[in-house]
């Protein structure tokens, strides 16, 4: 992991807008204000989709905000603007100050303590230029490639959804009253391809397949993606519905991480201190397999998920969530923290408005030995999940019950795709239920998990 | 930039710039009920609203002029200008306190250029003439030619005015509204000593566009959208429930005082925790489904609205497509969308083209009429535009959406629809839903439902994703109801990645057969293996 450095942050850009956020910040003191925190946003993006061979759309842009946070004793407020002229700044300083004075006393109000702030040093490697090094036409060419690759796969795919071309910069400035300031930029850059197959009886089917970098270096080829795509939507073709059942169900990689999710939206200090999830309370108490380790880890050298410092000017750590099974940390930031009489664990994630929320590092579950084929092939009759539909989790209640598509496991081989059916069960029994862990971990997102077997899980169909 | 609330439990805060890693375009269509953005109004607001940008940034007709020839300036069909000046305030109070207040601006210009099939979009958030200029002149790379020269002289569109609001001093407001979000935490207390947490929220925007097209559109509006909503956590000793509920629309403030008030929304919120407190399981597999008036019209979103849109038939990627005549729907089913109802969250004066929105039938007795469209495919396609081009923010491309979309009322005593189902569910609310458009399947989330026995509502049930096919789901639909309700105010709508609010509406329907998505059995011969 890399070291901590109080004192001067990792990345010296040292821009005008550093200056203008400690500015802001000075402002809103001299204002009145006994705590500010200020924000600054700014970022590029470029997106080209090309559909059926031709450029569909074109886009290039840039545009920055500035956000602030004051504090009036134990009453906050926050204002925003992307209006960076004198009256405009003046403006949001002003009515921030003025609106923190009709909020409610909140003992546990508060920017973080000076000795907590500061940023990770060292290069986290997150920032490449080259996402715009290439020409506008070879941009293009990229969202072509990935198309025209997925289409000659297979005649049966005769339209598309397109392919495109994305890149983006970012770059973030927090600056607060304990005379913390850091800045960050982040880069990333996107190929992705969504061909459409038809059957003979008109009955279409449309998947899709994307590689993601920070740097254009280590994105993808556009063939492989648009090869992957295609594979992806061809054995769509001709899905069927399935009597309803309670069988064993493999989630692929990219469905996987929802159940991740599931349980970041229930261990996060914001549910756990309104008792909003079922797992509060459950601090070193089992909540989940034997075999599950989540890890949350903002260090990250290149990760999707990672920053120097979190959303209130901590620095960004590794935390066992979830160690064998057992619960072994809330994800927190300052007020929840407070709240729980914890310790922050940097999950801070600051917008321009508002209090500062959670958000997760680079989150995963740990990989474990077999391989997806070999779990698969361990089930006589089951569902692989290649896609789930709709919002259907409640981690106050643990009820769990989503649409969902993918492939009927027959004999432990994936026979034919199955649709219009739903899989539904409980939470707090399936995190227990998760009895096989692949050894397929890959990120495509800050959020990432191998393949997961769930048991005791009910599909809805016929 | 609008920005995602991150009051809840948001998993990303959604940000072009930084978060969200899936490309937008493969980001699925879908509906979101009980998710607010932050949204809302900030700085007073003295002017004339007729006038905004010329009166804010001393901007001529000149100057628009010119603006449209830069964007030409390679060529292309058409070029539009699309200003958006957008206020908003949020306060949220948790625990009994008000924990946050926010407001915020954005403004800025989104400039396109289309060209046959392509579209060129650039947009700045610094207003000057030199960076619009700078932005038109990237937008208009997208074509290559000799530069075409815009329409002169703009037309202004007779204005209509949906949602007239006048607008006081908003210190004088903020009171007003701290004390809604805390009438709506008490009365939610107050319910029943097992609501054990409460969290209430209020937010509402002022948003300003002007539109100007190289064909003579001219457009202005003043779009205020205001939102309040209060969710519930409900504890006994064996279990554990939540309720939400919410509403408003294109409304001013006392909207909340009179009309629908904090009161209303908590009771509603506070009903529907302890009602699940004791929830059975739902059942699983194929049944028939009665979905309640209002809100349950998401089926309708879902289910057939994103089909329709043009775009997505114009690319003949729609499961809809070529189906115009046919028969997609039982004939008690007519279903419209309207951007013309007064006050509602998904009406719009001219939608962000400059277009005057519409009533737009369509399914008729169960065929299928017509489709959503904007600019790009009324063109491309040969039909008329049906004033649905609609966009998040000035840095959005704006496509086909719905606004308010619902089914009209039918002949059938809502009684006499329960008592005619022998063992099935009624739905009466629900969460979000989500569709993919090519293969037609759809979901939606009841989280307030019921089983009905030999034609009485009996149990309520856990909450259950329903899940269908497009195309032929309204084709089951036996029943309509005489008692057509709109939803309060609550939908947000997104697709590739752009957000707009809209409403949805149904009266109550009978369908013969829908899987339902629950754990329980499907009937007392347990599963079918």
């Amino acid at each position: 992991m890399p070291e901590i450095q109080t004192e001067s942050p990792s990345q010296q850009i040292e821009t005008d807008l550093r200056e203008l956020a400690q500015d802001i910040v000075r402002r809103a003191m001299a204002g009145g204000a006994t705590a500010a925190e200020c924000v600054v946003r700014e970022g590029d993006e470029f997106s080209t989709l090309v559909r059926m061979g031709q450029v569909e759309t074109l886009k290039e842009s840039g545009s920055k905000s500035i956000g602030v946070r004051v504090f009036n004793g134990q009453r906050t407020a926050s204002t925003h603007s992307s209006d960076f002229s004198r009256q405009g700044l003046d403006r949001m300083v002003k009515s921030a100050i003025e609106l923190s004075r009709i909020t409610s006393e909140d003992p546990f109000a508060g920017i973080p303590e000076a000795s907590q702030l500061g940023s990770l040093s060292g290069d986290l490697d997150l920032y490449y230029s080259d996402v715009y090094s290439l020409p506008g036409q070879e941009r293009i060419a990229y969202a072509r490639r990935a198309e025209k690759a997925a289409l000659e796969v297979d005649p049966r795919l005769k339209n598309s959804d397109g392919g495109s071309f994305d890149a983006a910069t970012g770059h973030k400035i927090l600056a607060n009253s304990h005379g913390f300031v850091g800045e960050y930029r982040r880069s990333y850059c996107s190929v992705a391809a969504v061909p459409i197959a038809q059957t003979e009886d008109g009955a279409m089917q449309r998947d899709y397949w994307f590689s993601v970098a920070r740097s254009l270096d280590k994105l993808e080829s556009p063939e492989q993606v648009g090869k992957i795509a295609a594979q992806r939507t061809l054995r769509r073709l001709g899905g069927r519905k399935v009597k309803t059942a309670q069988v064993p169900i493999i989630f692929d990689p990219l469905v996987a991480t929802s159940i991740l999710e599931h349980i970041f939206e229930g261990v996060n200090g914001d549910s756990v201190y309104r008792g909003a999830s079922f797992l509060a309370g459950k601090l070193g108490e089992k909540i989940a397999g034997d075999r599950v380790n989540i890890i949350d880890d903002g260090t990250m050298v290149g990760g999707f998920g990672t920053s120097p410092f979190d959303g209130e000017g901590i620095p960004t750590r590794r935390t066992i969530v979830v160690e064998n099974g057992v619960l072994k940390s809330y994800l927190l930031n300052t007020y929840t923290a407070k709240k729980l009489g914890l310790q922050t664990t940097a999950n801070a994630s600051r917008g321009l408005a508002g209090t500062p929320g959670l958000g997760p590092g680079n989150y995963f579950l740990q990989a474990g030995a077999k391989t997806p084929q070999q779990i698969i092939g361990d089930i006589k009759d089951g569902l692989y999940v290649t896609e789930f539909m709709g919002h259907g989790a409640n981690l106050v209640t643990g009820d769990y019950s989503r649409g969902a598509s993918g492939l009927w496991i027959s004999g432990g081989e994936l026979t034919f795709p199955v649709e219009e059916i739903t899989v539904a069960g409980n939470l707090k029994d399936m995190f227990f239920n998760i009895s096989e862990i692949g050894n397929d971990l890959e990120f495509r997102g800050a959020v990432a998990s191998p393949t997961l077997r769930i048991d005791g899980l009910t599909v809805g169909g016929e | 930039m609008v920005i995602f609330s991150t009051l809840g439990n948001d998993l990303y805060v959604t940000d072009k710039h930084e978060g969200i890693l899936i490309p937008e375009h493969i980001q699925p269509y879908g509906i979101i009920g009980c998710r607010s953005l932050s949204t809302a109004a900030g700085h007073p607001m003295t002017v004339n609203h007729n006038q905004f940008f010329f009166d804010h940034y001393g901007l001529t007709n000149r100057d628009l002029e010119r603006y449209l020839a830069a964007a030409l300036s390679a060529g292309g069909d058409y070029a539009d200008l699309y200003f958006e000046y957008l206020s908003s305030t949020s306060l949220m109070v948790d625990e009994s306190m008000v924990k946050s207040a926010a407001q915020g601006i954005s403004a800025g210009c989104g400039i396109r250029v289309i060209s046959g099939e392509r579209t060129g979009y650039a947009y700045t958030d610094d207003l000057s003439s030199e960076r619009i200029l700078r932005a038109a002149r990237t937008a208009a790379l997208i074509a290559s030619g000799p530069a075409k020269t815009p329409k002169m002289g703009f037309a202004e569109k007779a204005a209509r005015s949906l949602y007239p609001v006048t607008l006081p001093s908003v210190d004088a407001e903020i009171t007003a509204k701290v004390e809604l979000v805390m009438r709506g935490d008490s009365t939610a207390r107050a319910y029943d000593p097992r609501i054990k947490e409460v969290r209430a929220s209020y937010a509402d925007e002022l948003r300003n566009i002007l539109v100007v097209g190289s064909d003579g559109t001219f457009a202005e509006d003043s779009q205020p959208l205001a939102r309040m909503n209060v969710s519930t956590i409900a504890k006994s000793e064996k279990s554990s429930g939540r309720g939400s509920s919410g509403g408003g629309g294109r409304v001013a403030l006392d909207f909340f005082f009179g009309e629908k008030t904090p009161e209303y929304f908590a009771r509603e919120a506070a009903r529907q925790a302890i009602l699940q407190l004791d929830a059975q399981e739902a059942p699983a597999g194929e049944m028939e489904v009665v979905l309640g008036p209002g809100w349950p019209g998401v089926l309708l979103h879902e289910a057939v609205g994103h089909g329709l849109e043009a775009d997505f038939n114009r690319k003949q990627t729609s499961a809809f497509a070529g189906l115009i005549g046919k028969r997609v729907a039982s004939e008690k089913c007519t279903v419209v969308d309207n951007g013309t109802m007064p006050w509602r969250r998904g009406s719009l004066n001219v939608d962000d083209e400059g277009n005057s929105t519409q009533e737009t039938v369509l399914i008729e007795n169960g065929i299928l009429k017509g489709y959503l469209s904007d600019k790009l495919s009324a063109r491309l396609m040969g039909m008329a535009n049906t004033g649905n081009g609609r966009r998040e923010s000035y840095e959005d491309i704006p496509m086909p959406r719905m606004t308010n979309t619902y089914m009209l009322a039918g002949q059938d005593d809502p009684q006499d629809i329960i008592r005619s189902v022998k063992h099935g569910v009624y739905a009466v609310n629900f969460g979000g839903g989500q569709v993919d458009i090519t293969n037609g399947k759809f979901v939606f989330a009841a989280s307030e439902a019921y089983m009905i026995e030999d034609g009485k509502v009996t149990a309520p049930i856990k909450g259950a994703t329903l899940i269908g096919n497009g195309p032929d789901v309204l084709t089951r639909v036996s029943m309509v109801g005489n008692d057509l309700k709109l939803d309060e105010g609550v939908g947000t709508c997104g697709k590739d990645g752009q957000a707009v609010p809209v409403g949805v509406g149904i009266p109550t329907i009978k369908v013969d057969r829908l899987t339902v998505g629950g754990t329980g059995r499907k009937d007392p011969g347990g599963f079918m293996q």
